[in-house]
């Protein structure tokens, strides 16, 4: 963008331009009171949430939940009711803002009359970043359409359709990717795919949005995920924060006073009958720590049976129904 | 990086999206079935005049000259016609259709104005309504000047005009599409376009008859949506000049003559026309949610 206005002499612009590359670069994404009303249902309430550069978030929520309309606000697509929305540090009412974003809709449809190269050209051209046919055709195999780059759009498959539309999404060499259930039409083996596709986008730093029912594939890629509920941030925080600590469960028999406060000392402790709950502290759920083998050690010390000992941690799917269930409950009192 | 929405960069938008509507005319049906239409219209005209020529082999030639020029006015409303129903029902498609099927998502998720895919699509469409037009009226032209060797005072004004109404009409059809689903768009542009024409026709019979009331409607219809009126001067390009001395007064009564040329305040209005309901239909797409 030619912005700089070229006033300042070489001696003192180049401090300011170091000054200016040293400041932490604008989220990727930030928005702040987003709403959206549809006649007399509101779809979004109050949804305040922001991506930084070269982060992995995850949008998840039920059905109906209003995730693809933000999304959809977030990229001008829906205007919202109220809030403001920054896409890469500029306001998103402004075109420019989506230079460098990539998205792949929900509801994936291309231009049947094009063959797939076609389409990527056509957004390219429309995107206006230089990119070169290798980079176009290389974007087609990474999603494993190079065989079919020459094909209409009309006869593709479904899942074919998918894969198209996140080339079209990573063509542009996007800062942030926008995927709103990039995986809900793709084979196991696709699947995988668009795992290791997140993974190396996280590795370029490239900021990415994901929407997804399926929380396995977030809980592996994401670093912080944001769960909506009726149009309202329900929780949100990285994934240890939603998650909580480590929990070590244990079946021991033989445990005298002194045991159990042992135990007791390693963290919170929990008990019913034999079967032993301890939360272990941030350091000491850590693979590298000795924690859990002191532990063990010591009640062996202390003439204790150990017939199992479990290391735990609940997964992303329990936590999310409990926090969706708490929300429920909380609604139809 | 020059991917400023502004300026250079919403032309240059206006210009990828009018050539991508082009080759979506160029791929679908649409193209070979205006193609199929015309070429029965032109064979069925090629016939028809071929007959008035030895029909009137004995006449005079300015009976068959009349004749021929009143029958090719029929024939191009036939031709315009197809040029209507053709661009009217490109136009639903191209923008309804897309914002339906979600076609439009991922080319709207990109650093463009709305305003300016808009633009491009309506000269993708103008482009090829004017381009039918031209091809196709010229070829009709000279199959009248084979056929009979009539050929008429102001082929280019009438060509021209003509390509102007299916202009009208396909910006009415980007209108109805910002608001109303694909097919309802193209039929509804088409019955307006009928319902104007027939306005104009008892307009015309309500002057014949000194009825004021009555040549009212043709006058308000032929304002409301311009169709009509270009075509009345497109006829009036088209037809022989000695006709309407010929003819007398009764003149007005036939939808295919035209008594006087277009004044340039009507033009000017038809352009005003296409460029308000553009616009409206800007502001109604840029307000649309996707
Ligand atoms: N165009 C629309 N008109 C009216 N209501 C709408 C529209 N789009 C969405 N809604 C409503 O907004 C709410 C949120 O819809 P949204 O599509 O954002 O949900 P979602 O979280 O993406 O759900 P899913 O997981 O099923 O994709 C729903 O109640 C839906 O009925
Ligand atoms: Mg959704």
């Amino acid at each position: 963008m030619a912005t700089g206005t070229g006033t300042g002499t070489g001696t003192d612009a180049a401090p300011a331009a170091r000054l200016l590359a040293e400041l932490p670069p604008s989220p990727a994404v930030w928005c702040s009171g987003l709403r959206k009303r549809y006649g007399r249902r509101t779809a979004v309430d109050g949804v305040s949430l922001s991506v930084a550069r070269g982060e992995v978030v995850g949008l998840l929520g039920p059905n109906g939940a209003g995730k693809t309309s933000v999304i959809k606000m977030l990229l001008g697509l829906v205007r919202p009711s109220a809030g403001e929305v920054l896409l890469l540090g500029r306001a998103a009412r402004d075109p420019r803002a989506r230079a460098r974003v990539g998205y792949l809709p929900e509801l994936f449809r291309y231009q049947p009359w094009l063959t797939a190269a076609e389409v990527l050209d056509l957004h390219v051209r429309l995107s206006g970043v230089a990119v070169t046919d290798a980079d176009r055709r290389g974007s087609l195999a990474l999603v494993g359409l190079a065989d079919r780059a020459g094909d209409r759009v009309g006869g593709f498959s479904k899942g074919m359709q998918q894969r198209l539309g996140l080339a079209v999404a990573l063509v542009a060499r996007p800062e942030l990717v926008v995927l709103d259930e990039p995986t809900s039409a793709l084979d196991p083996l696709g699947r995988a795919d668009v795992r290791d596709l997140l993974l190396s986008l996280k590795q370029r730093r490239v900021a990415v949005l994901l929407n997804s029912h399926l929380i396995g594939e977030v809980e592996r890629v994401c670093d912080r995920v944001v769960v909506l509920d009726r149009g309202r941030v329900a929780a949100s925080g990285t994934l240890a924060e939603l998650l909580g600590r480590r929990e070590l469960r244990l079946r021991l028999g033989g445990v005298a006073a002194a045991a159990e406060r042992r135990l007791a000392a390693a963290g919170r402790l929990t008990r019913s009958g034999d079967a032993f709950t301890v939360e272990l502290s941030d350091d000491a759920g850590d693979a590298g720590s000795t924690a859990v083998p002191d532990l063990v050690a010591d009640l062996v010390g202390l003439g204790v049976r150990v017939h199992a000992v479990e290391p735990g941690r609940i997964t992303l799917e329990e936590r999310l129904l409990d926090i969706l269930r708490a929300g429920n409950g909380g609604e139809q009192r | 990086m020059t991917a400023t929405p502004t300026g250079a960069g919403a032309a240059r938008t206006a210009g990828t999206i009018a050539a991508l509507t082009l080759r979506e005319a160029a791929r679908r049906r649409v193209l070979l079935s205006l193609a199929a239409l015309t070429v029965v219209l032109l064979a069925l005209s090629a016939w028809g005049f071929s007959r008035i020529g030895s029909e009137f082999g004995g006449l005079t030639s300015g009976e068959a000259r009349l004749a021929a020029s009143t029958v090719l006015n029929l024939v191009m409303f036939g031709l315009s016609l197809i040029a209507a129903l053709g661009t009217a029902f490109l136009a639903g498609p191209t923008l309804a259709g897309e914002t339906e099927s979600g076609i439009a998502l991922a080319v709207l998720a990109r650093p463009i104005r709305r305003s300016a895919v808009l633009l491009g699509k309506w000269l993708g469409l103008v482009a090829f309504g004017s381009g039918f037009v031209a091809v196709a009226g010229l070829a009709q032209l000279l199959v009248v000047l084979v056929t009979v060797g009539y050929w008429p005072p102001g082929p280019a004004t009438g060509l021209a005009l003509l390509a102007a109404q299916a202009t009208v009409l396909l910006t009415l059809g980007v209108l109805l599409s910002t608001v109303v689903s694909p097919m309802a768009s193209g039929v509804v542009a088409v019955g307006l376009f009928g319902a104007t024409w027939v306005a104009g026709v008892v307009g015309s019979v309500g002057a014949a008859l000194d009825n004021a009331s009555l040549a009212q409607v043709g006058t308000v219809s032929r304002m409301l949506l311009p169709t009509d009126g270009l075509w009345r001067g497109a006829m009036n390009a088209f037809q022989d000049p000695t006709l309407l001395a010929q003819l007398g007064p009764e003149v007005g009564q036939s939808p295919f003559v035209s008594a006087s040329p277009l004044t340039p305040v009507y033009l000017g209005w038809a352009a005003l026309w296409v460029v308000l309901v553009l616009g409206l239909a800007g502001v109604v797409f840029q307000r649309r949610d996707l």
